[in-house]
C-alpha cells in the first residue's frame, strides 16, 4: 500500500522550471530522503505537498485522496505534517503554546463553549496540555515547556517543530533539513528521533544534506537535479549511481 | 461638458500623479506607506502662499512678478525637501529594523503632528493664494482652459519625465532601483543605502511641493486639512497602478483625476471624495497587486 | 541601547558638526521659521539647543546616574527593613482597594469626573475589541470606528425611527454591525498588511461619507437626537451615576468574554496568525476563517460600545466617526501594549483622561499625540504593558 503518490507534478515559476515531471511512491511506515544540490527543487516540491504552492501540473495522492488542489489546513487534517527549512515557530507563544496550538485541526470547541467553560471545553483543554506535554517529552524538551520558544537555542528548535508536526496526529512527517547546522552529536540525537517517529508508525520524507544521515536511515532515495529526478533507489543504489555522483561533484569526477 | 471634464480631470490627474510619485518611490525601497506624505503637499501649499505673501510685503512681486513666483516655487521645494528629509531622519530611520506596524504608526503620528503644527502656527481657517492670474484662459473645443491649468498639465508631463529620466539615466537612480529591488545585495556593492533612502524623500518631497504649490494657485485656497484626503487619493493612484511602479503611480493619478472628474460630473458630487476609495478597494480585490505591478509568490 | 552603525565619516568634522546641538537646532528651526517668522524661531531654537544639548549630556551620564540609582536603591534598602506582604495577598489587596475605588467612584467623584470615567468605559470595550483584531491576530484596522459607527446609527435609528427600545435594539444592532465585519472581512482577507489596512481605512471613510450625505435617512451633518436611554425594570437609566454602573457591567462583561476566549483554541490559534501565518496554515488552522472570526468579534464589540455611546449621549451625528478617531483607538491598543488585555484597559483609560486633564494647553494636545505616537515607536514599542510573550494562559 503506498500512502503518498505523486504523478507528473511540475512547477514553474515564470520562466524558471522548479520541478518537471517529478513522480514517485512511499510506502507507509518508510523513510523516505529526497536530495539533491542547491535549487534542485526540493523544498518547492514539500511546498506542493503541503499545499503552500500550487503545482503547475501534475497529481498528488495521499491515502488514495487527491490532495493536490487542497487548502493547507485540509491537507494537514488528512495527515501531512511538515517542519521548514528556517525554523518558523510561534516565537513569542510558549514552548507548550506552540504544541497546544498545533493540536488545533483535532479539536472542535467553539466561542460559546469558550465562553462558558463547558466540561467539554475543560476536557478538551485538558487533553490539549496532556498531549503537548506528552509531545515535548518525545523530543526531550519537556523541562522547557514554559520558556519563550523564540529562546530556545537553535537545535531545540528544531526539536520543537517536530514536536509541533507530531501535535497534528499526521501520517505522513515532511522533515525539511532537520539536521541543518547541527554538530555531530545533536545530528545523531535527531537520526534516533526520526527512527522513534517510524516506529510510532509515521511515514517520513526527509530534505537532507548529511549524506550519513540520508545512507543511515532512509530506506528509500530520490534525487532531484534542477527539478528532475534522476536517480531513485535504496542508498546502496544510489551511492553507486553515475548520475548521481556527476550531478553532485561535476562532469570531471 | 465632456471636453471640460476631461480637462478638468487631467489637471487635477496631474496632481495625484505628482504626489502619488513620492508613495510609491517610497514604497518601493522601505515598503512603508509613508502616511505623512500627503501632509507634505499641504506644507507646499502653505509654503507658497507664505512665501509670495512674503515677497509682495518686501515690493518683490511688484517689482518682478516672475522673479517672486519662481522663487517662491524654488524655495517651497526646497523647504518640502528639507521636511521630508528630517522626518525621515527622526520618524523612520530608527525603526528600520521594527516590525512593519511600527514606521506605519510613526507615520500617523508625524501626519497628526504636521497637521497640528500648520494648524497651530498658521490659523485654523483657510488660506487664500493670491490671485495672480485672475481666471484668464482660453476657448478650446468648448471647454475652457485657465492658464493656470495648462500649466499644471505642462509642469506635471515635464517632471514626470524627468523622473523617469533621472530613475533610468543617472547614478542616483540606479542605486534607488537597486535598492528597491534588495537592499542587502545593493550594500554589498558600494551603495550607501542611508544616501539613498533620503534622496528618495527629499526628490518625492520635492514633488510633493509642487502639486501643492499648484493646487493653492488652482483652487485659491488652502486648509491644514487638505493634506490627508490628497494623501490617500495619490495613495490609491500609487495602488492603482501598482505600487511601486513609477509608470504605475503616473498612469494611476490620470487615471484617479479622470475617474474623479467624470463621476462628479455624471454620477453624484456629493459622493466626491468616496469614489477613490471605492476604486482603491475595487482594484485590491480584482487585482491586488495595481495594473502595473507583479505578483509575488509568498517566500517560504 | 543599539549600537550606531560604524560610519565612514563617524568621525569626520562635517558629521560632527551636523550632529552638534547647535546644528539640529538651527536646522529645525529654520525649517520652523516660514511658519512663524524670526522671533519665534529664536525662541524654538533656544529651547532646541538647551534640550539637545541636555540631551546630550544625559546620555553620556545615563550609565552612572543608573550606576548612583542601583547604589542609592541598595542602600536605601539595606537600612529599612519594610515587610511587604507576600505576593499573591498584596495583588489581591491592591485588586479589593482598585474595584472598592472604581465602585465607589460616584459617591466622591464630581459629575465631570463620573462623565469621563463613563466615556473611558465605552473606549475601553472599543479598544479590546480592536485589540482582538490588531493585538491577538495581527491584522492592521485602519477604520474600526465604522464598526463602532454602525452600532450608534443602527440603534439611533431603530429607536427613533421604529421606536424598538435598547433592550431589543442591542442584539439587533450588535448582529448587524458584526454581519457588516463579516461582509468586509470576506474580500479585505485575501490582502495582506498594508494593503488591508488601506482597504478597511478606506471602509471607515465611506461609512462616514454615506452617513453624512444621505440626508432623507441618516440626517446628515446635523446627525439624530433624540435617542431615548435604556431602561432596567421600568426605572429609565439616564442619569450619570446609573449610567456608570450600567457601562462597569458591559465593561466587565467584555474583558471577561475576551479573556476567555482569549485562553481557548480559538485565542491561540489567533496568536498563531499573528507570529507566522504560513506555519499557522502548515499546522492545519484554516487561516482564512480565523482571521474572519476575528474580524467580526472584534466588530461585535465595537458595535456593543456604538449603541452604549447612542444610548449615552442620546444624539450621533458623523462627526464621532471620523479616521481620528480610528486613530485614537489604535493609539489606545498600542499604548497599552499589543495583546495586554489590562495594558489595553490602561491605554483606554490614559487616553481618555490625559486630554482632560491637559485642558489648559488643549490647542496642543493633537501634537503631543501625534510626537507621542512617534516616541512610543522609538522608545517603546511594545507600549505600556505588552512585552515578549504576551500570549494567553487562563
Amino acid at each position: 500500500m503506498y500512502l503518498l503518490e505523486v504523478r507528473d507534478l511540475t512547477k514553474h515559476f515564470g520562466g524558471i522550471r522548479a520541478i518537471e515531471e517529478v513522480r514517485f511512491r512511499v510506502k507507509e511506515g518508510s523513510i523516505m530522503s529526497i536530495i539533491g544540490p542547491n535549487g534542485a527543487g526540493k523544498t518547492t516540491l514539500f511546498n506542493c505537498l503541503t499545499g503552500i504552492t500550487r503545482p503547475t501540473k501534475g497529481a498528488i495522492s495521499f491515502f488514495d485522496r487527491e490532495i493536490t488542489r487542497l487548502g493547507r489546513d485540509s491537507i494537514v487534517k488528512l495527515g501531512v505534517a511538515r517542519t521548514f527549512q528556517n525554523i518558523r515557530l510561534f516565537k513569542e507563544m510558549t514552548v507548550i503554546e506552540n504544541v497546544m496550538v498545533s493540536q488545533h485541526c483535532r479539536t472542535q470547541s467553539g466561542f460559546l463553549s469558550a465562553i462558558i467553560r463547558s466540561s467539554s471545553f475543560r476536557n478538551e483543554e485538558k487533553t490539549i496540555r496532556e498531549k503537548a506535554l506528552e509531545y515535548l517529552e518525545l523530543v526531550g524538551l519537556e523541562a522547557y515547556s514554559d520558556t519563550i520558544a523564540g529562546s530556545l537555542p537553535y537545535g531545540s528548535q528544531k526539536r520543537l517543530e517536530i514536536a509541533r508536526a507530531i501535535a497534528t496526529e499526521p501520517r505522513l512527517i515532511l522533515l525539511d533539513e532537520p539536521t541543518a547546522g547541527m554538530n555531530p552529536q545533536e545530528t545523531g540525537e535527531m537520526m534516533g528521533l526520526i527512527k522513534k517517529l517510524q516506529e510510532l508508525g509515521k511515514t517520513i520524507i526527509l530534505i537532507e544534506h548529511d549524506m550519513k544521515v540520508v545512507m543511515g536511515i532512509s530506506e528509500n532515495i530520490v534525487v532531484l537535479d534542477h527539478g528532475v529526478k534522476i536517480a531513485e533507489g535504496t542508498p546502496s543504489e544510489i551511492k553507486s549511481n553515475s548520475m548521481v555522483i556527476e550531478a553532485y561533484l561535476g562532469k570531471e569526477h | 461638458m465632456f471636453t471640460q471634464q476631461l480637462i478638468n480631470g487631467l489637471t487635477l490627474g496631474g496632481v495625484y500623479a505628482l504626489i502619488a510619485l513620492g508613495y510609491t518611490m517610497v514604497y518601493g525601497i522601505l515598503e512603508l506607506i509613508n502616511f505623512a506624505h500627503g501632509e507634505i503637499y499641504m506644507l507646499g501649499a502653505y509654503l507658497g502662499i507664505i512665501f509670495l505673501g512674503f515677497f509682495t510685503a518686501i515690493g518683490l512681486t511688484s517689482y518682478s512678478l516672475p522673479l517672486a513666483l519662481i522663487l517662491t516655487f524654488v524655495l517651497s521645494v526646497i523647504f518640502c525637501s528639507a521636511y521630508g528629509f528630517t522626518i525621515e531622519r527622526i520618524a523612520y530611520r530608527p525603526l528600520r529594523n521594527a516590525p512593519r506596524l511600527s514606521p506605519l504608526i510613526s507615520a500617523i503620528g508625524v501626519s497628526i503632528f504636521l497637521q497640528n503644527y500648520v494648524m497651530l502656527t498658521q490659523g485654523a481657517t483657510d488660506k487664500i493664494f493670491p490671485n495672480l492670474f485672475e481666471k484668464a484662459g482660453m476657448e478650446f473645443i468648448g471647454a475652457r482652459v485657465t492658464y493656470t491649468q495648462i500649466f499644471i498639465m505642462a509642469a506635471s508631463a515635464v517632471l514626470m519625465l524627468s523622473l523617469n529620466l533621472f530613475i533610468t539615466k543617472t547614478r542616483m537612480g540606479k542605486a534607488m532601483r537597486a535598492v528597491a529591488q534588495d537592499k542587502v545585495m545593493a550594500s554589498l556593492v558600494g551603495i550607501n543605502i542611508n544616501t539613498v533612502i533620503s534622496a528618495t524623500f527629499i526628490i518625492g518631497s520635492g514633488l510633493a511641493a509642487v502639486a501643492g504649490l499648484m493646487v493653492a494657485a488652482y483652487y485659491g485656497l488652502v486648509n491644514y486639512s487638505i493634506g490627508y484626503i490628497a494623501g490617500i487619493k495619490a495613495f490609491t493612484a500609487a495602488v492603482l497602478g501598482g505600487i511601486g511602479s513609477i509608470p504605475g503611480a503616473m498612469f494611476g493619478g490620470i487615471l484617479l483625476g479622470l475617474i474623479e472628474s467624470f463621476s462628479a460630473a455624471y454620477i453624484s458630487s456629493e459622493y466626491k471624495d468616496a469614489y477613490a476609495f471605492i476604486i482603491l478597494i475595487i482594484i485590491l480585490f480584482i487585482k491586488p497587486s495595481g495594473l502595473f505591478g507583479k505578483t509575488q509568490e509568498e517566500k517560504v | 541601547m543599539k549600537k550606531a552603525p560604524i560610519h565612514r565619516f563617524a568621525d569626520s568634522p562635517i558629521h560632527r558638526f551636523t550632529h552638534s546641538p547647535i546644528f539640529i537646532a538651527l536646522w529645525l528651526a529654520l525649517l520652523f521659521l516660514p511658519f512663524k517668522g524670526l522671533e519665534a524661531a529664536g525662541v524654538l531654537f533656544i529651547v532646541l539647543f538647551a534640550a539637545v544639548s541636555l540631551l546630550r549630556v544625559f546620555k553620556n551620564y545615563a550609565g552612572k546616574i543608573k550606576g548612583l540609582l542601583s547604589s542609592l536603591k541598595k542602600f536605601i534598602s539595606g537600612r529599612i527593613r519594610i515587610k511587604l506582604p507576600e505576593s499573591k495577598t498584596r495583588s489581591i489587596a491592591l485588586t479589593l482597594l482598585m474595584s472598592v475605588v472604581v465602585m465607589a467612584l460616584p459617591f466622591y467623584g464630581h459629575d465631570y469626573l463620573i462623565d469621563i470615567a463613563v466615556l473611558s468605559g465605552i473606549y475601553i470595550i472599543l479598544a479590546q475589541g480592536l485589540n482582538i483584531v490588531v493585538g491577538f491576530t495581527g491584522l492592521l484596522n485602519l477604520g474600526f470606528v465604522a464598526f463602532y459607527a454602525i452600532g450608534a446609527y443602527s440603534y439611533a435609528l431603530l429607536n427613533t425611527k421604529l421606536g424598538i427600545g435598547f433592550w431589543a435594539s442591542l442584539p439587533l444592532s450588535v448582529m448587524l454591525v458584526t454581519l457588516s465585519g463579516f461582509i468586509l472581512a470576506i474580500p479585505a482577507l485575501r490582502l495582506k498588511g498594508d494593503y488591508l489596512a488601506i482597504v478597511t481605512l478606506g471602509f471607515g471613510e465611506i461609512v462616514r461619507l454615506v452617513l453624512n450625505n444621505w440626508d432623507s435617512f441618516t440626517k446628515g451633518p446635523n446627525g439624530i437626537g433624540g435617542i431615548e436611554p435604556p431602561h432596567i425594570f421600568g426605572m429609565q437609566i439616564s442619569r450619570l451615576g446609573q449610567f456608570y454602573y450600567f457601562i462597569i457591567i458591559f465593561v466587565l462583561l467584555a474583558v471577561f468574554i475576551i479573556r476567555r476566549v482569549a485562553a481557548s483554541r480559538i485565542g491561540r490559534a489567533w496568536i498563531a496568525i499573528r507570529e507566522d501565518e504560513i506555519a499557522s496554515s502548515s499546522i492545519g488552522i484554516n487561516t482564512t476563517a480565523y482571521k474572519l472570526y476575528s474580524f467580526a468579534f472584534g466588530a461585535f464589540w465595537a458595535g456593543l460600545a456604538g449603541v452604549l455611546f447612542a444610548a449615552k449621549m442620546q444624539f450621533v451625528s458623523p462627526e464621532s466617526f471620523t479616521f481620528m478617531e480610528s486613530v485614537l483607538i489604535l493609539c489606545m491598543v498600542i499604548l497599552g501594549g499589543l495583546g495586554s488585555i489590562p495594558g489595553v484597559i490602561l491605554g483606554a483609560i490614559i487616553l481618555v483622561m490625559l486630554p482632560e486633564m491637559l485642558r489648559e494647553v488643549q490647542l496642543y494636545r493633537m501634537l503631543a499625540l501625534g510626537s507621542g505616537l512617534v516616541m512610543l515607536m522609538i522608545f517603546r514599542p511594545q507600549g505600556l504593558m505588552g512585552g515578549k510573550g504576551v500570549s494567553f494562559r487562563s
